[in-house]
């Protein structure tokens, strides 16, 4: 590609008053292009996470009978051999489980406090079902199998709700792409206005340039050439500007309670897709820069 | 160099032409004319006759109102606007007002027609400065217009017209604003191309030099042409 940067231009385009806030504007265009891209990869690659953490369990919830607390055991304990039994039985169920009561003591500690007081409190048992991800049940069927059986039995698959956070990731995706979207058409609004003034300013220049054979094309090239180094400077900035925010992101993510956020980084391609982004609002930039002066010249001379 | 076609026929051939500016009157009407391939003519006539502006209609930077311009056999108002700059290469132009670029030195405003069409910058850095050279501007290389006086300028503007050696030379006043001696130094610069193939067309006012270089000059009058 030739008239691009350094290179020599019969257009004196380096002093234009018009252009110069050209990478101010790139620059937070860029800014939060990578901030919602960042946004989006992050939120992918969390519910990535914890698909994988879920998508192999399942939890079965017998709840606890009602009345003495030695009858209500030995019935639910009854029940949770029975719901074993079943889930053992049924293809894709790698185990099951019960969790231990002593286990769910310790997972109820923090809220309720005093372990005599949760001696004495009818707990629900809990059946921890871990499933072939390639071969999962049918959890309808088995959950109407389960309370056919087990009356008392809840099957709480997490991927309800998983479901729809994948769901809200993909709206929060979407969401990122018309906001990237729309930040580059303001981008290029703001380049043809930029294009268009510049060549107002210089009318003379190219109309002498016409006058001595240049086609548009190398008339267009010149101010493609400019717009791409100023739409690269800005981009640069803009994307060095995220990086306080990169960093601040994951600290916050780092000190977030229970630690299921610590080890969550962006995906490479996320980062990909943010260092592309100043080269991209530069291309972006080009572009608008020669068609806008194509549009205009066909127009003027 | 490009090597140049032979040119056979008419260069510039004008049919009942008018033009007017805007709503104005017509200031040149119904010209007729033709420029032989390899001819030389003045152009002469009162100022405000329409000189600069029957050069701008072969230059290609008016339509006129009426009439038909075919220039290198091309009709020109059925020529397709990206076929514009190929012809306009083929046509160098001496501007009046010299239109030459403020912020580029000597050597690059007469380098532009060569860069305009893709010469290698190696033959640019060697063309450039010899016919600067030729035309006393040596040691003005790097100067930019505005610290030129209005002979030096007006040399540039012919460097820059004569350089891609054109088919067709337009030259209007092209020695004004320099003494007699440089005027028939650059009058032999035409005539050297002219005898290379080119066709000129220089507007004057300069009645002694017309005569002798003893070339046919054509005579615009209330707006038409008459041969002097
Ligand atoms: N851009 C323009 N808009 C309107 N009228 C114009 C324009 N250019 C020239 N004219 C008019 O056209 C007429 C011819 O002008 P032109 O410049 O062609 O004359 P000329 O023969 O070159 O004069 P000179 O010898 O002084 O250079 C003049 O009456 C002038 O006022
Ligand atoms: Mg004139």
């Amino acid at each position: 590609m030739k008239g691009i940067g350094a290179g020599r231009t019969d257009l004196p385009l380096k002093g234009d008053a018009t252009s110069r806030f050209l990478p101010w504007l790139v620059a937070p265009m860029v800014f939060l292009s990578a901030v919602a891209l960042a946004a989006a990869f992050l939120l992918y690659a969390l519910i990535g996470r914890w698909d994988r953490d879920v998508s192999g369990t399942l939890t079965v919830e017998i709840a606890a009978a009602p009345g003495d607390a030695a009858a209500a055991a030995d019935k639910t304990h009854a029940e949770v051999e029975t719901a074993i039994r079943l889930l053992k039985d049924t293809p894709g169920v790698i185990d099951a489980r019960a969790l231990p009561q002593a286990e769910l003591a310790q997972l109820l500690a923090p809220w309720l406090g005093d372990r005599d007081l949760l001696k004495q409190l009818p707990l629900p048992a809990l059946i921890d079902v871990s499933l072939r991800a390639d071969d999962r049940p049918d959890l309808a069927a088995l959950a109407k199998r389960l309370a056919a059986q087990v009356p008392d039995a809840t099957l709480d698959d997490h991927r309800v709700w998983l479901l729809r956070l994948i769901d809200l990731s993909r709206t929060v995706a979407v969401l990122a792409i018309v906001i990237v979207a729309l930040i580059g058409a303001v981008t290029s609004a703001t380049v043809v206005y930029a294009t268009r003034t510049g060549m107002a300013v210089h009318r003379e220049v190219i109309e002498v340039l016409h006058l001595i054979g240049a086609t548009d094309d190398y008339i267009a090239r010149q101010f493609a050439g400019r717009a791409f180094v100023l739409g690269l400077e800005g981009g640069i900035v803009g994307l060095v500007m995220t990086a306080p925010v990169q960093l601040g992101l994951g600290l916050v993510a780092r000190h977030i309670e229970g630690g299921f956020l610590s080890d969550l980084a962006m995906p490479p391609l996320g980062w990909a897709a943010c260092a592309v982004l100043p080269v991209a609002a530069a291309i972006l930039a080009m572009v608008t820069a020669r068609l806008t002066v194509h549009g205009t010249l066909a127009r003027m001379l | 160099m490009r090597a140049k076609p032979v040119e056979t026929g008419n260069v510039v051939q004008l049919e009942k032409i008018g033009l007017r500016y805007g709503r104005g009157p017509e200031i040149l009407q119904d010209i007729s004319l033709a420029l032989p391939a390899g001819s030389f003519h003045f152009l002469t006539g009162p100022s405000g006759a329409g000189k600069s502006s029957l050069l701008g209609l072969m230059y290609l930077a008016l339509r006129p109102s009426r009439g038909r311009i075919t220039i290198f056999d091309r009709d020109i108002a059925r020529a397709r606007r990206f076929q514009l700059p190929a012809l306009r290469r083929r046509i160098g132009v001496v501007f009046q007002d010299f239109r030459l670029l403020d912020h580029l030195s000597t050597l690059d405003n007469v380098a532009l027609p060569l860069r305009v069409s893709g010469v290698p910058e190696r033959d640019v850095q060697k063309f450039v400065p010899d016919l600067l050279d030729w035309v006393g501007l040596a040691d003005q290389l790097a100067a930019k217009p505005p610290t030129l006086s209005g002979g030096q300028k007006q040399r540039v503007a012919i460097a820059r017209a004569v350089i891609g050696r054109p088919d067709l030379l337009l030259a209007d006043e092209p020695t004004g604003n320099v003494d007699d001696s440089i005027a028939m130094r650059l009058m032999y610069l035409f005539e050297e191309l002219n005898r290379l193939g080119t066709t000129v067309l220089v507007a004057t006012h300069n009645e002694a030099l017309v005569q002798r270089l003893n070339r046919p000059a054509l005579r615009i009058e209330d707006g038409q042409v008459v041969r002097a």
